[in-house]
């Protein structure tokens, strides 16, 4: 596997792009922070990744960065065949309510950002011949609620988008994973209080993996998210109008 | 937040992110997993904000030729065994449990079953990257402020975060330990014993049944290792155990005298016949009790205290001898206890061993019952010429750990130097040094 790794630094990207390292497979970082970025590149070499892990500059807020970004991991890889994407901002819809330069950066990356860079790769898979692109939505999109209004509907976007990806391209050799974590304990989510059901970035980066690798094209992280959102589309909403999940 | 030991518990704030530089900056405290018994990683206030490094965990560098490692402080050292110990590199020291973070390891001067020949951690460790008081990021090691390098060994984390570590790892045969291990009679007989295997073994210890008086004082079980050699050793690598875990907070009435002498009593018969030997997992010989997660629970909602000392060592076992009848005489309860033979005393201002006879158990924490034990326990210390270790405490008093403890001043000299406004603090500074 040659894969290009957008959010390895930290969390669910980080415990993934460590498996793929395990692995021994190739991997390519894009991120904000060049620091960080060579950080967790000698961390992931020293964890097995094949050979040297390269890293460039990535914004999901600057479109005009992607092309380049990923001609350097084209260049470094010699062509690549996978691509993940777990970058993305996160804020409390009271944060985002009170702070109107913060909403607009959460929905330009989390969405407009996002599926931009992933039509980027969409292109140069499918010239390629195929691969895989895996992308971090979440279950926050699966239903407008209270605690998530503007950061859901960014993911409901997202995760719209990479159904229609599925559903047009997988017969041209393009497989689409979209990633939907319910609550997952890592430095995001650091100050909020776990749910039940609350996961692991280790154990959401093994399920995803084993996703990746049979090409599923949706996957709930923990698995009882799939049905406990399941249970929440269901309620009428005068039954969402009154709680405050 | 609590130590291990769950007592005492203080209310606080813990700031977690994976940029641990950034998070260091004006905090009074790091914390890793929590492992220490007493309160050296709570804050001396609510208002003291304590970083959580577990996040900051990357390995930034490791050269498979000479074996050196560099890696943030966060970094826990079962992470590092599984990936390195099959690899044939394992840390040069180890502590009795693997749920530690490298950072946790240089504040506290980790030591094991081979200090006799290896020393502490501190003595492997090359060089560190802290941030100080002021805000500063400075690197020390033995020829860049080497002051601050040995005040920051063994230190409790009091004289600066420490961000990075970069120590020489061991190279290993192979993944698994050679171990043998006979039953011991009593005291003069474990610490002969200890001697003994010193000269052939690198790795050893006594567990000893603290409850035991007369002539039974001291018995036990005396456990010698090495790693195996590759071609005693099985072909494939460990695998990894199984462990179970305690649900909850078991009920006080549990742990008492009569169920911990029928343990101690078990736990020495079990060991039957006398000596075993042979290829053990390395997991079962460092970390015996990793094996139950939250086994602290087993204390119930009180918690307990782990007292650990050295006493300088005497030609009938004196220090020793009058510790355990102390511990018994003053009612002391606790299940097996571990003695260890300690080697020359280490590079850190503050560290804890010295050469002498290590001893360390746990006992539940029963409000003034337990300060007065440890009181009376201290006071003989002292008298004994012996001292303690701060990892494991939380009752010690001012006085008796000053009388103990004549590099104290020294300490506090560096300490102040660093930090003269006092930010870097813990409860357990406070307590014991005033600030």
């Amino acid at each position: 596997m040659k894969a290009v790794v957008l959010g390895a630094t930290k969390g669910m990207g980080r415990a993934l792009s460590r498996l793929l390292a395990e692995r021994g497979e190739h991997l390519f970082l894009l991120g904000r922070d060049a620091e960080e970025l060579s950080r967790t590149a000698a961390d992931l070499v020293a964890r097995g990744a094949e050979g040297e892990v390269g890293t460039a500059t990535c914004d999901l807020l600057k479109p005009e960065g992607f092309a380049p970004a990923l001609d350097a991991a084209e260049r470094q890889l010699e062509g690549f065949d996978t691509v993940i994407v777990t970058a993305g901002l996160f804020a409390t819809q009271e944060q985002l309510e009170a702070d109107a330069e913060l909403t607009a950066n959460l929905l330009s990356a989390d969405f407009t950002g996002t599926v931009l860079f992933c039509e980027e790769v969409r292109r140069r898979l499918l010239a390629a011949g195929g691969g895989t692109l895996c992308v971090f939505s979440s279950v926050a999109g699966e239903r407008g609620r209270k605690p998530v209004i503007l950061y859901g509907a960014a993911k409901a976007g997202l995760s719209h988008y990479l159904e229609g990806l599925d559903h047009k391209f997988r017969a041209a050799g393009l497989t689409t994973v979209c990633v939907k974590p319910g609550f997952v304990k890592t430095g995001m989510t650091v100050g909020l209080k776990p749910p039940p059901f609350a996961g692991e970035p280790e154990a959401v980066a093994r399920t995803v993996l084993r996703a990746i690798d049979r090409g599923k094209p949706e996957v709930y992280c923990p698995r009882i998210w799939r049905w406990v959102m399941r249970a929440i589309r269901c309620l009428p909403r005068f039954v969402m109008r009154r709680i405050e999940f | 937040m609590t130590g291990w030991g769950r007592f005492p518990r203080i209310e606080g704030f813990q700031r977690r992110s994976e940029r641990l530089e950034r998070a260091t900056r004006e905090a009074a405290l790091c914390r890793g997993l929590g492992r220490s018994y007493g309160d050296s990683a709570l804050p001396a206030t609510s208002d003291d904000v304590v970083v959580d490094t577990t996040l900051a965990d990357r390995i930034l560098d490791f050269d498979p030729e000479t074996g050196v490692l560099r890696a943030e402080a966060g970094l826990s050292l079962a992470e590092l065994n599984r990936l390195f110990l099959c690899r044939g590199w394992f840390t040069p020291v180890t502590p009795g449990t693997q749920f530690v973070t490298l950072g946790g390891m240089v504040a506290s001067d980790v030591h094991g079953k081979n200090h006799h020949v290896a020393g502490c951690f501190g003595e492997h460790v090359r060089r560190l990257r802290l941030r100080v008081a002021d805000g500063r990021i400075v690197r020390c090691s033995d020829l860049e402020e080497p002051e601050l390098f040995r005040a920051t060994i063994g230190g409790m984390g009091l004289t600066g975060h420490i961000l990075e570590v970069e120590f020489q790892m061991q190279a290993v045969p192979s993944p698994w330990i050679w171990g043998e291990s006979e039953r011991i009679a009593n005291l003069d007989a474990m610490v002969a014993g200890l001697k003994e295997a010193a000269g052939g073994w690198p790795m050893t210890v006594g567990w000893v049944d603290c409850l035991a008086r007369g002539r039974h004082l001291g018995r036990g079980v005396l456990m010698k290792g090495r790693w195996a050699e590759s071609d005693e050793a099985p072909t494939m690598s460990p695998p990894p155990k199984r462990r179970l875990r305690v649900p909850c907070e078991l009920p006080g009435f549990v742990l008492c005298r009569p169920s911990m002498k029928a343990f101690n009593l078990a736990y020495y018969w079990k060991h039957f016949p006398r000596a075993r030997r042979g290829i053990e997992h390395p997991e079962t010989f460092f970390y015996p009790l990793d094996a139950i997660d939250d086994w602290n629970l087993i204390y119930g909602r009180r918690g307990f205290t782990q007292y650990q000392c050295v006493l300088p060592h005497a030609e009938d076992n004196g220090p020793a001898r009058r510790f355990l009848e102390r511990f018994v005489s003053a009612g002391g309860m606790g299940f097996l206890c571990v003695i260890k033979d300690c080697g020359p005393e280490g590079k850190g201002m503050l560290s804890f061993p010295r050469p002498g006879i290590s001893i360390a158990m746990d006992f539940p924490v029963h409000r003034d019952k337990t300060q007065k034990l440890v009181d009376r326990l201290n006071e003989l210390v002292i008298a004994e010429a012996g001292r303690i270790y701060l990892t494991k405490d939380a009752f010690t008093r001012t006085e008796h750990f000053r009388a103990m403890e004549p590099r104290l001043d020294a300490f506090d000299a560096v300490r102040r130097r660093w930090d003269p406004e006092g930010k870097i603090r813990s409860a357990q500074s406070v307590r014991l040094f005033g600030w």
